[in-house]
């Protein structure tokens, strides 16, 4: 049976093209591989080869044509024996094209989907993080993170940690201090220094089944790993359809430390919060830390957990439980007010709380909300308050560009528009990479003082 | 694809390789050109759309190793995978759906050429971040180290990825930790346009795992037998326990780097006489005549049965329907955990 041969489409963004030259004639035979003609496309002249073997019946679109649409029939091919009389009842072969107009019925734009369509109430979850009465301990933030690590190693034994110094160093920080001894060399792993590879390498442990912890010594380091985290561990659920997935933590400091200069002294938070397939879990306090890398730990996603060095050595009441997690997504309230709301997360949480008690000396009663998570977002939790208190305040270290106070107020904008009396303020650190003179690094980073400040402002007084 | 090992009364083509061996592997090839053909076909109708890497050419490499392979092992590769997934026995008819985006490709058509991946087939991708998949290799190695059973990982790039930091990052932790993984190079002489003479003053990559402590060899790619025995004798040291091993395949591809490349950078000439004089599958197909293992009829028949093997392939792939638009917001994340290996 004859068949035409159609343009074809020779880069992704080709729709149509010159046929330069013909390499074979009519009644050419031709086999599969072998060059027919040279088509120029928008992006350079390209070499068309035969799929198919037969004879070259007839040329349909001379040498030195432009502007022959893709997919528009160019020759007919006879296979052996037949006659070129054949080549006026050709069929073309179904394209594109013909697929697209039978499911054109289907395109529809896709609908975002949000939680509350219909109406817009926000509910947010106020039920307890564990049981009234529960004993408490006081612990650091950096003994809360090695009992969460030591506790999902005891539970599951394809959990492991990897980074550099974690095992005989005991952690730069020492966060992973006594991991080593109690689980041995198999599963507490000192790598080189070597970022992007480890991160991959725990990836493809992930892959594999297994439930890496990733420690990253400081999360600037992690910049060297990022394609792996984003382009690996985020999509790759996504790209295989459901099949398969990186279950795994990376897990260390982030933000400023103290007097260490520009590049070791950045807030990631919003980078990895724009990226669909992480869960990003910033935590302030000792009981949130281990709740919820104890949730990281077994969440079925790849989780960025961004500690904090000047919160490590900070103690707070940890609950006195066996097994206790916090769930991802629910934000905590950590003081009730009706005047202004105050958004933060992290290390952000501190100037937070110390501005909401000198706000309170002069008659303003903040409520102030620690997000926890920034992927997912406990949205409910924020508009609840904002229909309380018609003024906000984000407060974060990171950078004021693309901030995640930014889209916070984006989406109060959208969703809470009129219970606003004032617009929303963004504290952030300031838009300057980090100097390291004492003065100047004092000025870079928030402070409760810019806190109180917007505070006043939102609150017009 | 059929179980590889030929019958005890069956005819000896060649060292440690029966005449059913031969002929399987002459069959596996030949599966992977004409799949390749008709997916730039398609590509040319518009019904694959963006990147399309070709694999024609270097379908000894995959075949070779896929016969030094046992049930287990794992693979994991970069972009110009299509191959790769032919030759560890994934269905065509999901592949060639996965390339047109449809809802029965291996990936529910959310994936595309670069990025399919099989569980069943302890298939890892379909990597389109060129390395990327080395140090995720090595990963997959250390899980079946870990866990303590003798499986081994082939993991695949190009001379070009050969260049990456990570590549020389992963041999560093492969080396030190015994990782039981096989770095296949496929050196098929040009990183796209950049061939190996302008990308390096090294270009003996097997060497490059020495310093290291990464024993390495250079093989023969247009030679199936050759791949295959390397490819035994790498799997033996990493099952043993020895560590990595570096195989650096020295291959050729006849087509593009992609579906949008017009090669200028090699001429016409070079590419027409490694067809014409050093084709893999011409080779086995000659293996295979002069031996007397096969007629010229039983060959026809093969052509055929892969013909047909093809275009159903490419007929389900054009009436499988576009993915359902529930599918944008649908595995972005788990709710339980995967089932990985």
């Amino acid at each position: 049976m004859a068949t035409k041969i159609l343009m074809p489409a020779l880069s992704p963004t080709m729709e149509e093209g010159t046929l330069a030259k013909w390499l074979k004639k009519e009644g050419d035979t031709v086999s599969s591989g072998d060059i027919l003609a040279e088509i120029e496309t928008d992006k350079a002249t390209m070499e068309f080869e035969a799929v198919d073997e037969g004879v070259l019946g007839k040329i349909l679109v001379a040498e030195g044509t432009s502007g022959v649409k893709v997919n528009d029939p160019i020759a007919v091919m006879l296979e052996e024996g037949e006659d070129a009389s054949a080549a006026d009842e050709a069929e073309a072969p179904a394209t594109a094209d013909d697929a697209g107009d039978a499911q054109e019925a289907e395109k529809a734009p896709a609908k975002a989907k949000s939680s509350d369509e219909g109406d817009d109430v926000p509910r947010p979850d106020t039920s307890p993080d564990w049981p009234e009465g529960t004993p408490m301990k006081t612990q650091t933030v950096r003994e809360a993170l090695r009992d969460a690590m030591a506790e999902e190693m005891r539970r599951d034994d394809s959990v492991f940690l990897m980074g550099e110094e974690v095992a005989e160093y005991q952690g730069a920080y020492k966060i992973s201090q006594g991991l080593l001894d109690e689980f041995g060399d198999k599963r507490v792993i000192d790598t080189p220094i070597t970022e992007h590879g480890f991160a991959g390498l725990g990836v493809g442990a992930a892959f594999g089944g297994l439930r890496p912890i990733v420690e990253f010594m400081t999360f600037n380091f992690a910049m060297q790993a990022m394609d792996q985290i984003v382009n690996s561990a985020a999509k790759t659920l996504y790209m295989s359809g459901g099949q398969m997935g990186a279950p795994m933590v990376f897990r260390g400091p982030n933000g400023a430390a103290a007097r260490v200069g520009a590049q070791h002294s950045q807030d990631y938070g919003a980078w990895y919060a724009s990226v669909p397939g992480l869960k990003v879990v910033q935590p302030y306090s000792a009981a949130d830390a281990k709740g919820l890398l104890k949730s990281a730990i077994r969440d079925p996603n790849p989780v960025i957990f961004l500690e904090n060095e000047i919160l490590y050595g900070r103690s707070f009441d940890v609950p006195d439980l066996e097994d206790f997690t916090i769930p991802f997504g629910k934000a905590k309230i950590w003081r009730e007010g009706s005047d202004v709301t105050i958004v933060s997360w992290g290390i952000g949480m501190s100037h937070a709380l110390e501005a909401a008690d000198k706000l309170a000396e002069d008659g303003i009663e903040a409520e102030v909300i620690d997000l926890r998570t920034l992927r997912p977002i406990d949205y409910d939790t924020v508009l609840a308050s904002v229909r309380k208190t018609n003024r906000v305040v984000t407060v974060e270290e990171g950078f004021p560009v693309a901030s995640l106070g930014n889209h916070l107020s984006s989406v109060i904008m959208e969703r809470a528009f009129d219970y606003l009396d004032a617009p929303v303020i963004n504290v952030t650190g300031k838009d300057v990479p980090m100097p390291y003179a004492a003065n100047l690094e004092k000025l870079a980073l928030v402070t409760f003082e810019d806190v109180v400040e917007a505070v006043k402002k939102v609150t017009y007084r | 694809m059929a179980a590889r090992k030929g019958s005890a009364s069956s005819t000896k083509a060649g060292a440690n390789v029966s005449a059913d061996e031969l002929k399987q592997y002459y069959h596996d090839m030949l599966l992977i050109r004409r799949f390749e053909e008709k997916a730039g076909q398609l590509y040319g109708m518009g019904l694959i759309g963006g990147f399309c890497h070709l694999y024609i050419g270097q379908e000894a490499v995959v075949v070779g190793l896929e016969a030094a392979a046992k049930e287990g092992d794992k693979r994991v590769t970069s972009y110009r995978d299509h191959g790769h997934m032919l030759a560890c026995g994934m269905d065509p008819k999901g592949v060639m759906a996965e390339l047109t985006g449809r809802e029965d490709g291996y990936s529910k058509g959310k994936g595309g050429s670069m990025h399919m991946f099989s569980k069943e087939k302890h298939f890892y991708g379909g990597h389109g971040i060129v390395a990327a998949q080395v140090p995720i290799g090595a990963g997959l190695a250390f899980s079946d180290k870990y866990k303590g059973n003798d499986n081994v990982t082939f993991a695949y790039f190009g001379d070009g990825a050969a260049n990456q930091g990570q590549v020389a990052e992963t041999y560093n932790m492969a080396q030190l930790w015994d990782l039981p993984v096989v770095f296949v190079i496929e050196n098929n002489q040009y990183a796209m346009g950049t061939s190996v003479q302008r990308a390096t003053k090294s270009p003996d990559f097997y060497e490059r795992g020495l310093s290291y402590g990464i024993a390495g060899e250079a093989v023969d790619g247009m030679d199936v037998l050759a791949v295959k025995e390397a490819g035994e004798k790498a799997v033996a040291h990493c099952r043993s326990g020895k560590g990595p091993y570096i195989l650096e395949i020295k291959t050729y591809r006849y087509r593009g780097h992609s579906m949008s490349d017009p090669a200028k950078y090699r001429t016409r000439e070079e590419v027409q006489k490694m067809r014409d004089e050093r084709d893999a599958i011409e080779h086995v197909r000659q293996l295979l005549l002069t031996g007397k293992h096969a007629t010229e009829d039983d060959l026809k028949a093969i052509d055929k049965e892969i013909k047909s093997i093809v275009n159903e392939a490419a007929e389900f792939s054009k009436e499988s329907p576009e993915p359902s638009l529930d599918e944008l917001y649908t595995d972005i994340y788990a709710d339980a955990a995967p089932q990985n290996a």
